[in-house]
């Protein structure tokens, strides 16, 4: 077992587009449920209408960055049909509604009355060409040893992570200010902040739109990564595993997200590597073979975090000052 | 303290829904039922401004529901209610504080992981910073700071200062009644609508309380509180209202209210009639 490629591997992972991804999703989450109080379990939906809205109109001959605007639009929309109907009433129509969309929503792409925009079953490939004639990295790959990336996954990287930046510096800005104070308030009690004159609806509407439109963004970032959109890429466990991310990092802290699809991917990539290696060297017998791999790690990460669940309930950031206040 | 020579009430009649000289809130066929059950059947109530009314009635009388039903957290099956001469009926609760009528809850609602600073800031009407643009392009820091100052001030009222920074939700729970009642100043109400301020609060913070609710008073708003405590009721009130089984079956001074037959009969029980009476 090579334990040095292993590791560059995990590395890798942990830094990669994919965790750039997540840790946008787990922001936009962090918004909804850290920082609001608000079960969005269909953030996959989210995700979804920011990358096929970005496939598609480029696809359709439209200029990448109306792609971008249209993502982020389809977004605001699909927060306000969301909010709309759900937001007035109790917490868990929110999340009975939202896990709902995301499933009907991957169902329309997919359906041939659609193929001829959305692709159907197929999706749409190659329509991030003008992202890549963008790149100012010269051909090649950089880094050293095993721990390398080439110039194209870097310049995805370098924006995706800049994105992350970005975001969570507006998000620092908002969530200080009265604004950030507002929502606060209406996770810990939303009748307190209306008898202190809080229209807690519009809040609620602006923190499920800030959040999805920051989890469209993820769901662009994957697209432009891949140069593909499937529909089956966006089921419901993505949700879930953005929620992972954000438990892991401790929710209600600005940097969850970023800390927890950080080692999150890393555990990941690091389980697969450990297994497989031991699976080469023949120590695992016939217990399991090759294709059990993936699942199994999963498993092992699940396990992982119900032991972190049992001794840090805050997740890696949080205080657990902060979380005894709730059991009065 | 106050006997029924309290200015304002003079020459009004201690009847159920008698007309007051300057009322800032009047309620009129009030009616809300909850299955088979009448909670609140208020044929008319008016409140004076600028006094302390207390409003007392058994369990379950529906005096809590009564004042859901005036700040927009329950909806009534009929009636129509003023402020200062303002149709409220049907507004929503953040409408309801943003006019000036401002309501405690009897299960005390601090907000848990937010300091009790930021309780207070909170609280503060018309914030700058409260809205997303705003939020997003600054300029709210000068008026923030001032509310801090206020906030700070109020803290030191009411004995919270020491524990400014510290998350509301480590309080024990006479303080956050103190920290309630606070928050609700702090929106600077015209109207305060308090729901047992009492409940849990030792007889020597007691004392402060009652003098917090008389200086409200003092610096011009209206106080209308809910409290069982007969000594308190007596003793802080310019006027008493006595609900029971949704209606209010009498009001007026307290000295008259105490000595009210009726009242007795449906509340007081024999043992208060002397006490009140002295
Ligand atoms: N949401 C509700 N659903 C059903 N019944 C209710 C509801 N709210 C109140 N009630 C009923 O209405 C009546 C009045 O209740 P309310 O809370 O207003 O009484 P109260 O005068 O505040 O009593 P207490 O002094 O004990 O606080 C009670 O019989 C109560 O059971
Ligand atoms: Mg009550």
């Amino acid at each position: 077992m090579d334990l040095v490629k292993i590791l560059t591997d995990s590395l890798r992972a942990a830094i990669g587009v994919p965790a750039a991804a997540y840790a946008l999703a787990a922001t936009g989450l962090n918004v909804h449920f850290g920082y609001t109080g608000l079960l969005n379990f269909g953030q996959v939906a989210f995700m979804l209408v920011g990358a096929y809205g970005t496939a598609v109109t480029v696809n359709e001959g439209g200029p990448l960055w109306l792609g971008l605007l249209v993502g982020i639009g389809l977004a605001v929309a699909l927060g306000l049909l969301l909010g709309i109907p759900t937001l007035r009433l109790r917490a868990d129509y929110l999340a009975i509604v939202t896990i709902a969309t995301a499933e009907i929503l991957r169902y329309v792409t997919r359906s041939r009355a659609l193929q001829s925009l959305t692709g159907g079953v197929f999706g749409i490939q190659k329509f991030a060409n003008p992202f890549f004639d963008l790149n100012p990295i010269p051909p090649g790959r950089y880094g050293f040893g095993t721990f390398n990336f080439s110039h194209r996954q870097l310049w995805v990287m370098a924006v995706g992570w800049l994105t992350v930046g970005l975001i969570l510096l507006l998000l620092t800005v908002l969530l200080r200010s009265p604004w950030g104070r507002v929502l606060k308030a209406i996770r810990e009690d939303e009748d307190a902040a209306r008898s202190l004159g809080k229209n807690v609806f519009a809040y609620k509407i602006q923190s499920l739109i800030l959040g999805g439109v920051i989890g469209a963004l993820a769901g662009m970032l994957l697209a432009i990564d891949t140069q593909a959109v499937n529909p089956d890429t966006f089921i419901s466990i993505l949700t879930f595993f953005a929620y992972t991310v954000l438990i892991l990092g401790g929710p209600g802290r600005i940097l969850a997200p970023v800390v927890g699809a950080v080692i999150f991917w890393f555990l990941l990539q690091f389980t697969d590597g450990v297994l497989r290696g031991a699976l080469e060297a023949g120590w695992l017998g016939s217990a399991i073979e090759g294709n059990e791999v993936a699942a199994i790690r999963f498993a092992l990460v699940g396990l992982g975090l119900m032991l972190l669940m049992i001794l840090r309930p805050q997740g890696i950031l949080g205080s657990r000052e902060e979380l005894l206040t709730d059991e009065r | 303290m106050n006997a029924e020579s309290s200015p304002a009430f003079q020459g009004v009649a201690p009847l159920p829904g008698v007309p007051k000289p300057d009322p800032i809130l009047v309620a009129a066929g009030v009616e809300r039922s909850f299955g088979g059950l009448r909670a609140v059947a208020v044929d008319r109530l008016e409140i004076q401004r600028g006094s302390i009314t207390g409003l007392i009635g058994p369990n379950g009388a529906g005096k809590t529901t009564f004042f859901n039903l005036l700040t927009g957290f329950d909806r009534a099956d009929a009636g129509t209610w003023h402020f200062d001469g303002r149709p409220l009926q049907g507004k929503r609760a953040h409408q309801v504080a943003r006019v000036g009528m401002v309501r405690t809850f009897q299960l005390t609602k601090a907000l848990g992981r937010l300091s009790l600073l930021d309780n207070l800031l909170l609280a503060a009407p018309g914030q700058r910073g409260e809205r997303l643009a705003g939020a997003v392009l600054g300029g709210w820091r000068a008026q923030e700071a001032a509310h801090r100052e206020q906030a700070e001030a109020l803290l030191e009222r009411f004995g919270l200062a020491p524990l400014s920074r510290h998350f509301a939700g480590t309080l024990s729970g006479g303080q956050r009644k103190l920290l309630e009642m606070a928050r609700a100043l702090m929106a600077r109400p015209r109207l305060l609508m308090l729901d047992e301020p009492m409940a849990g609060v030792n007889p020597a913070l007691r004392q402060s309380l009652l003098a917090h609710i008389q200086e409200i008073r003092t610096e011009g708003a209206t106080v209308l509180f809910i409290e069982h405590d007969m000594d308190v009721v007596m003793g802080t009130s310019d006027w008493v209202v006595v609900m029971a089984e949704g209606r209010v079956i009498a009001e007026g001074p307290p000295a008259a209210v105490g000595a009210d037959p009726e009242v007795i009969d449906a509340y007081l029980g024999r043992d208060h009639g002397k006490a009140a009476g002295a």
